[in-house]
């Protein structure tokens, strides 16, 4: 095997990896946070984060249309493309939350999950439906920004187009706001307090519904942008675009720990790694036996594994008895 | 363009009409009604191709149904969404068997979705006459029910790297496809028959990713290889075309008939605007006698006739043919019949002769290289016909 050729490309393998694991790391905390507060998988979260990249490309499109598309800075297009897409994404979260899982919230725990899928396939095929009127469209693009097409040349074999950039850069900020949010305001205690015990936390003055609310409101919105930063950094979306992310992402949240904010994050980054070095290198590595189409089988089987020597992830902690 | 109101509408009365259809035979067919089935995507990421595949067969329904209706036969279009599914093929192929009145099938876009298919239409002698699927298998089975008015995989991979060989003069090629029998299989038939030509593989990958291409790009660009082959459609195609120019690679890119779609410009624009593709249907405008359909085609739906809708057209007006040869008796023909009469038929069709051979095979297949000349996706049809080849199909294998 070419080693030269191994060694050249690791570090375009790390980059690739760590923007994808950025990516799941941003849907992931959708999953965590909800099941940190319910204890329960919001299945639909991977459609509340591809409606992220729509409203994004819709707004896009819109501008576009307009001419206002080089008009204006890039920097500001995406900031209001990602801000809408949050927006979009989060009220979406919340709306999903008020119609099809708090009646059931004194339900078995299988029940919500049930209406998550059910929720699940709804969003994707009314995505369908409304692309369809709109646009007669299947596949979405992205309208090409130039400015971040642009590749920064590192060395002869390592560039990074500026919106990859951008991607870790956009997301580091939010895992920074979020945590801060979650760990040093007082919204914060309110939802770490209502995870720990609704029951005395609403002893305790704190309005349960609402913190739950927000807690998708946060967590959906957190997918919208990754929405948006993903139509961005691969250019095509369609209605199913974002099951498989999703599933990746949810698996994530699984890997560090479900319930655990930095795990998810820990979680993404280490998947999205393992998936970039798997594609990359296991046909160099195997002399073609196995092909990048076995990325998924070997990151799952590191899942797996994580999860016989580590079931409670790898940040987890010990899941608290309910009574 | 058909806005989907109007596409919605007409599945509507679609449906209204398959309900009323009793009721309409007994008025307008007093020996009966004959049904055509089309399957073929018309919903997800191919269906611009499928929706072109149906919209063929209606036109060719239209315009040969003439003869059937005089002798007293109603003849009517059922067209099946199988959403590029195999299972979902499957199960539409049950339906359609059940239907005793449908007696030719037209259909499939995917081969991975026709073989399984075909299995069903055989256990009653339907025959299926595909326009658009190249796998070899398809017709390699050797079912009298089963045969393409399109050209072979083998023969279209060999084209393409003959093509790479002689006129793009390419030393390395990396091959990616996507799994499917149709994108593997071609891919395949493209690598065995460049190796022999003395091109170097540096690299062979299947993949059924959909948008993030990065991973498997990287050592593609590593090793710079002079042409990129993608087996497989361009749903897949166009996002890891546009990912590996964004990425910088310099290679030249050759595709399969998989590529021939407006939608893969749409989505990925310049990036592919040079780049080669093989493909067993010729655009409509290489056929002198396609002219008048393409325009009927344009008038009638708003839009070009996506590549094999005319094959869809051939096709369709094949089975009619063997439909009236076989009704000439006056009675309701059974689907075995057909099946014989359509090898049997010799048709100067808008894509030229069709004539099929003992597996079901065009004689004289047409394969051609054509490069994409614009960005733009309403100037699809301006591609450019590279190299139009005549070939026939590789004697059997037994």
């Amino acid at each position: 095997m070419d080693l030269q050729l191994l060694v050249d490309i690791f570090p375009q393998v790390v980059l690739d990896g760590i923007i994808l694991g950025f990516m799941y790391a941003l849907i992931a905390l959708g999953y965590t946070m909800v099941y940190g507060v319910l204890e329960f998988i919001n299945f639909a979260h991977s459609e509340i984060f591809i409606i992220g990249a729509f409203v994004g490309v819709e707004l896009l499109l819109g501008l576009q249309s307009l001419g206002a598309l080089d008009a204006v800075p890039w920097p500001l297009v995406l900031l209001l493309a990602l801000l809408v897409g949050m927006a979009g994404s989060g009220l979406l979260a919340v709306t999903v939350e008020r119609v099809a899982y708090r009646p059931l919230r004194s339900a078995p725990r299988l029940i919500p999950l049930i209406s998550a899928i059910g929720v699940s396939f709804f969003l994707q095929d009314m995505i369908r439906l409304f692309e369809s009127l709109w646009h007669n469209a299947f596949n979405l693009v992205y309208p090409t920004i130039d400015a971040l097409n642009v590749r920064l040349e590192l060395t002869r074999t390592i560039d990074v187009p500026v919106k990859s950039l951008v991607v870790i850069l956009a997301a580091l900020g939010m895992l920074g706001v979020l945590w801060v949010l979650v760990n040093r305001t007082k919204v914060g205690t309110a939802i770490r307090a209502v995870a720990e015990d609704q029951a005395a936390a609403s002893l305790m003055g704190i309005n349960v519904n609402r913190i739950i609310s927000l807690t998708f409101l946060i967590g959906g919105a957190m997918g919208g942008a990754a929405g948006v930063l993903f139509g961005v950094q691969y250019g095509l979306i369609n209605p199913y675009s974002g099951f498989i992310p999703g599933l990746k992402a949810f698996t994530a949240a699984v890997l560090g720990g479900i319930g655990n904010i930095p795990g998810a994050m820990l979680g993404g980054i280490v998947l999205g790694l393992l998936e970039a070095f798997a594609a990359s290198y296991l046909s160099l590595l195997t002399g073609g036996a196995f092909g990048a189409e076995y990325k998924d089988i070997f990151a799952f089987s590191v899942l797996i594994l994580i999860l016989i020597f580590r079931p409670r992830g790898l940040l987890g902690e010990v899941v608290r008895g309910r009574a | 363009m058909i806005r989907k109101p109007v596409r919605l509408t007409l599945a509507l009365l679609a449906v209204l009409a398959l309900v009323a259809l009793p009721a309409a035979t007994k008025a307008q067919g007093s020996k009966g009604t004959l049904k055509i089935a089309t399957q073929s995507p018309l919903s997800g990421g191919q269906a611009a191709l499928g929706e072109g595949i149906k919209l063929g067969a209606q036109l060719a329904i239209e315009k040969f149904k003439g003869g059937l209706e005089k002798a007293g036969f109603k003849v009517d279009l059922v067209p099946f969404d199988d959403q590029a599914k195999p299972d979902v093929g499957v199960a539409n192929a049950k339906n359609i068997i059940a239907d005793k009145n449908i007696l030719a099938v037209i259909g499939h876009l995917n081969s991975g979705v026709a073989i399984p298919s075909s299995e069903v239409y055989k256990e009653v002698n339907l025959a299926m006459i595909s326009p658009a699927n190249t796998n070899p298998t398809v017709t390699d089975r050797g079912y009298m029910n089963v045969n393409r008015v399109c050209g072979r995989d083998d023969v279209q991979g060999a084209v393409g790297s003959e093509f790479a060989h002689s006129t793009l003069k390419a030393k390395t090629a990396y091959i990616v496809h996507d799994k499917t029998t149709y994108g593997q299989g071609v891919a395949e038939f493209f690598k065995a028959d460049a190796e022999k030509k003395g091109i170097k593989i540096l690299g062979f990958e299947g993949t059924e990713e959909k948008s993030n291409f990065d991973p498997i790009l990287t050592p593609v660009k590593a090793k710079g290889p002079g042409l990129i082959y993608f087996g497989g459609i361009y749903d897949q195609a166009a996002p890891f075309f546009k990912q590996a120019s964004e990425k910088g690679i310099k290679a030249r890119f050759l595709g399969p008939d998989g590529m021939d779609s407006s939608d893969l410009v749409k989505i990925a624009g310049k990036a592919v605007v040079g780049m080669y593709y093989t493909t067993a249907a010729g655009p409509v405008t290489v056929f002198p006698k396609a002219k008048e359909f393409s325009e009927t085609f344009k008038k009638k739906f708003g839009k070009n006739p996506e590549p094999y809708a005319a094959e869809a057209y051939d096709a369709t007006a094949i089975a009619l043919k063997a439909i009236e040869a076989v009704a000439k008796s006056g009675k309701m023909p059974s689907r075995e019949d057909v099946a014989v009469a359509i090898r049997k038929v010799k048709h100067g069709g808008i894509t030229g002769e069709i004539e099929f051979d003992s597996k079901g095979d065009r004689k004289k297949a047409l394969y051609f290289v054509m490069q994409v000349a614009n960005a733009d996706p309403q100037k699809w049809g301006d591609n450019k016909l590279v190299k139009q080849l005549t070939i026939a199909p590789p004697a059997v294998k037994k």
